[in-house]
């Protein structure tokens, strides 16, 4: 058992090139906030990538911010906050829902997992934000790709192939965002008392007016106690967040309030009490429970998410709560994950996919944890991973189970 | 670039040309498969003009399972394939080759749905970026990026080049509006990327199609977000004596938090073009001009003009014009939107640029290009995505004086070597092709380059699709995945582990 605790890329790069000569493979860690989720890994060597820190270039007027990949994603949003800028797309922290503490990973953890929050419908996800990489493949080499700049088309854009990878095609050392400036203001709305279903058209009704909604969200009655410290307490709420500079946010509340003044009676927040709302939902408070209760994350076409937990309810017991417009779908289930019936109702209803955000060790180890894809898109994915990874020395088994790629029959479409 | 090497043409595909026509014939029947010289002059070369090449036949599928059949043929049968869209590209990703089929994807234009409640269009390739817009603003929604060629470029191509347009900087690249894509690999496998939802499953595919110029797939179907019309947009028109100034002032408006739906600058000699040419009331004494346009509710809108103008005229603005009424916004732009063309007026031919460097650069660049316009002896005009730091400069030159396009071609390629320099990059949105295809070495080596090519070998492993663009030297697939393995002792002993 051997821990390599780089502090440099080069010393990365060592590391990845004596796992290659003797064929060992490595787990590839940051602080490991999201260990929990994905399959197990049996490795025996860890590249710990915690102490390959430090930011190396901050230009808030250029909007760009560089960092080792260990750096601590909270120690980047400290100091863009400083500056009254931030990572726009409000990377989730995973570690309460796994049952680990708050303010972990590191930023190469965030563009491996391609986080995202609640602001996921405006602006996008750890992939619509990174600049620029340098990593080392599982060829133990180190490449870089992209740059500094927001316009650039010179090359296949291999930072975004990092997004969403977890650590299983090359080991990132240094990671390059797009940084934003800070909305001044935000105001939410909350309608109370609205079904699913008359959420979702609610949702729909704000997204597609001009009032620039960035975020939308629906808790149901019985989750609703778990977010805001209990505020919200005693009927479901459709939470709609407006943010930007003061005169805006005022004229386009008032705005949505008359657009939805049918819909349901609605609650005004405002402020730190709104960040707080959002954080919760961002981090799925509700489901943070400390318990091992398989909980899924399923990201499907927005209007169709409510038919698709309707239909898993009348086979199952679920909780389910909606962020993105019901674009993303949180769902704990009693004890069995029901995996083929949940895959089989994402299909039917529009499609999309699943992730098994958490189980227990065995369940992970058996499952397909990640979505199963069809024989050809497998088959790609697996053609790529032996590109950058042809021995199969980064996190192997992480995505997908060793030796065989996780493909869905054709037939079941 | 005109000492361009393309790859050498397979003979044995030329000696099989009527087989392979015939076979089209086959798998496209009807109108869909053009082989007569005079009729395939019209696809000999894309938006980069200056290089011009017959392809082996020009085939226009109709279906994705003939475009899946026609890749399947050439795959087994080692003939080359370039795709095609509207051939508005500017760095010659479309341009043909003598022994490749052209596979141009213009009749996959329709319109396949329009979903309010997700808000998304599901488009064939061949619509034209400017057709999604037209088909969803009766209901007030539109595409939000907008190349300026999008009365003419196609969806599909966008995927291919990553476009992106003046309102890039608030709402995103191609990349970041599109969900899902439908494509055919050069085995004729048909895949889907993405769809309605947010996150693609699995490694992030449709991110390495979207900019790979054809090299890796055939686009075959495109998912986008549209977006609801902001309520209003206006403009403010700001002159600078000096570019310091105006750059200053981009990053001053930046920094007070304010990212403008657009926001362009120009140089002395393009203000002078354009004005000259339609006469938008541009201030002729200026160094820079900078139009920055604001868009949201009006309250929204009116309060950042205030804010805008404030930061001007603290950066010594000499003139700074507010547009009154939706026709003064256009004509404030009528100028910038008709840059191309005006400097076409006063040029025989020009040569259009496209590095990106990050913003505070930007008089050191143009410092070096008024020292390299010297030298060569050619005339630059500048306009430029300002916020988000992508330069146009567009070489003036005449193609009959023998040794000018050369000329112009070197000066490009220094300009764009100065970009790169500063820690900028080749290209911002027109692409590689095989415009820039030889001076990727200037911001990569070879190890990154490789890795580049790898990808392509996971698509692509025969090297069939596309070939001769964006990589200056193409390597086996077999090569490619050697290994030379070194480093087998224990890494930094002196390092604590566990
Ligand atoms: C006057 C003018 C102004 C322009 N302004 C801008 C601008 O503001 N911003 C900008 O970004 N670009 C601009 N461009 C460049 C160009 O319009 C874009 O690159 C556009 O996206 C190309 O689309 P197309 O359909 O014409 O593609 P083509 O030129 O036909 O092809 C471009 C590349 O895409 C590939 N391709 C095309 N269709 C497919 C498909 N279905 N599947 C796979 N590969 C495909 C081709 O192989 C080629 O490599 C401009 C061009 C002109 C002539």
């Amino acid at each position: 058992m051997t821990t390599f605790t780089p502090t440099s890329p080069t010393e990365t790069l060592s590391a990845v090139e004596w796992a290659l000569a003797n064929e060992s493979p490595l787990e590839i860690l940051g602080h490991g906030s999201k260990r929990g989720l994905g399959r197990p890994l049996q490795t025996e060597h860890t590249l710990d990538l915690s102490q390959l820190t430090g930011v190396t270039l901050y230009e808030p007027e250029e909007l760009v911010l560089s960092a080792r990949a260990g750096t601590p994603l909270a120690e980047i949003e400290k100091l863009l906050a400083d500056h009254g800028q931030e990572l726009a797309f409000e990377p989730m922290d995973y570690g309460p829902l796994l049952g680990g503490v708050a303010g972990r990973g590191t930023i190469g953890g965030v563009l491996a997992a391609n986080l995202a929050g609640p602001r996921r419908l405006k602006a996008g996800a750890a992939r619509d934000h990174i600049l620029g990489i340098n990593a080392v493949s599982g060829r133990g080499e180190a490449f870089k790709s992209g740059g500094r700049v927001v316009k650039n088309v010179t090359g296949y854009d291999l930072s975004k192939a990092m997004a969403g990878s977890w650590g299983t095609l090359a080991v990132l050392t240094d990671v390059t965002f797009k940084v934003l400036p800070a909305a001044e203001t935000e105001v939410t709305l909350a309608i109370r008392g609205l079904f699913d279903e008359e959420a979702a058209a609610a949702m729909a009704l704000a997204l597609g007016s001009s009032e620039e909604v960035s975020s939308a969200a629906h808790v149901p009655e019985n989750l609703v106690g778990s977010i805001a410290g209990g505020a919200l307490k005693g009927a479901s709420a459709t939470l709609l967040r407006v943010e930007g500079f003061g005169p805006s946010v005022a004229f386009r509340t008032k705005k949505l309030i008359d657009l939805l003044k049918n819909a349901g009676p609605i609650d005004e927040i405002s402020g730190d009490a709104s960040k707080a709302l959002w954080r919760d939902i961002r981090d799925c408070a509700p489901f943070a429970d400390g318990t091992e209760r398989p909980v899924w994350r399923v990201s499907m076409a927005p209007s169709q998410a409510h038919a698709m937990v309707m239909a898993l309810r009348m086979e199952e017991a679920t909780d389910a709560f909606y962020d993105w417009q019901g674009g993303l779908v949180w769902l704990r289930m009693q004890a069995d994950p029901e995996a083929d019936l949940l895959r089989r109702l994402v299909r039917k209803f529009g499609g999309g996919h699943a992730t098994l955000v958490r189980a227990n060790h065995s369940l992970r180890a058996s499952l397909a944890v990640f979505e199963p894809q069809l024989p050809a898109l497998a088959g790609l994915s697996a053609r790529l991973k032996e590109q950058f990874d042809p021995k199969g020395i980064l996190n192997p088994g992480r995505m997908v189970p060793l030796g065989k790629s996780a493909t869905l029959a054709a037939s079941n479409e | 670039m005109s000492g361009l090497v393309m790859p050498a043409p397979d003979q044995s595909t030329l000696s099989r040309r009527a087989e392979i026509v015939a076979d089209m014939r086959i798998i496209v029947p009807g109108e869909g498969v053009v082989d007569a010289v005079n009729e395939m002059r019209a696809f000999e070369s894309d938006g980069l003009t200056a290089y011009r090449q017959l392809p082996l036949v020009v085939v226009l599928p109709e279906t994705v399972a003939q475009v899946s059949r026609i890749l399947k043929y050439c795959d087994d049968r080692k003939i080359r394939v370039v795709p095609r869209g509207s051939g508005t590209s500017l760095s010659g990703g479309a341009l043909p080759l003598e022994d490749a089929v052209l596979l141009v994807m213009s009749r996959f234009n329709r319109i396949l749905e329009i979903d309010y409640p997700n808000r998304t269009v599901i488009a064939q390739p061949g619509v034209t970026n400017l057709g999604i817009t037209t088909a969803v603003e009766q209901e007030g929604f539109y595409y939000a990026p907008d190349p300026s060629s999008q009365i003419a470029c196609s969806i599909g191509g966008n995927v291919a080049e990553n476009s992106g347009g003046v309102h890039s900087l608030k709402y995103g690249l191609t990349a970041n509006n599109v969900l899902g894509i439908e494509m055919v690999l050069m085995n004729g496998e048909v895949i889907r990327l993405g769809g309605k939802h947010l996150d693609s499953e699995g490694y992030d595919l449709l991110g390495v199609m979207t900019g790979s110029e054809g090299l890796l797939g055939v686009v075959t179907e495109v998912t986008v977000r549209i977006l609801r019309k902001p309520e209003t947009a206006r403009a403010l028109l700001i002159g600078f004596p000096t570019s310091e100034q105006g750059g200053q002032c981009v990053a001053d408006i930046i920094g007070a938090g304010i990212i403008p739906g657009g926001m362009e600058m120009m140089d002395r000699p393009a203000i002078h073009a354009a004005e000259d040419f339609v006469h938008a009331g541009y201030p002729r004494e200026c160094e820079a001009l900078l139009i920055v346009e604001l868009d949201g509710p009006g309250v929204e809108v009116d309060h950042l003009i205030g804010r805008v103008e404030a930061i001007a005229l603290k950066n010594g603005s000499t003139t700074c014009r507010i547009s009154q009424s939706e026709q003064e916004r256009m004509t404030f732009w009528a100028g910038r939107k008709a840059a191309f063309p005006a400097v076409g007026r006063i040029s025989p031919d020009y040569y259009c640029m496209d590095g990106t460097i990050p913003r505070k650069e930007l008089p050191r660049v143009l410092a070096g290009m008024r020292e390299l316009s010297e030298q060569y002896g050619l005339g630059v005009a500048n306009v430029f995505h300002a916020g988000d730091g992508n330069l146009h400069p567009l070489i003036l030159y005449d193609a009959n004086i023998p040794g000018e396009l050369d000329k112009a071609e070197n000066f490009g390629a220094d300009i764009l070597r100065l970009c790169v320099k500063v820690g900028g990059v080749l290209t911002g949105e027109h692409g590689v092709g095989v415009e820039k295809r030889d001076l990727m070495p200037e911001m990569f080596n070879q190890i990154d380059l490789d890795q580049q090519m790898r990808v392509k070998c996971a698509f692509d492993p025969n090297h069939l699709l596309n070939p001769g663009k964006v990589f200056p030297q193409l390597r086996r697939c077999a090569e490619l995945g050697r290994m030379h393995i070194s480093g087998g002792k224990l890494p930094f002993p002196d390092i604590p582990r566990f």
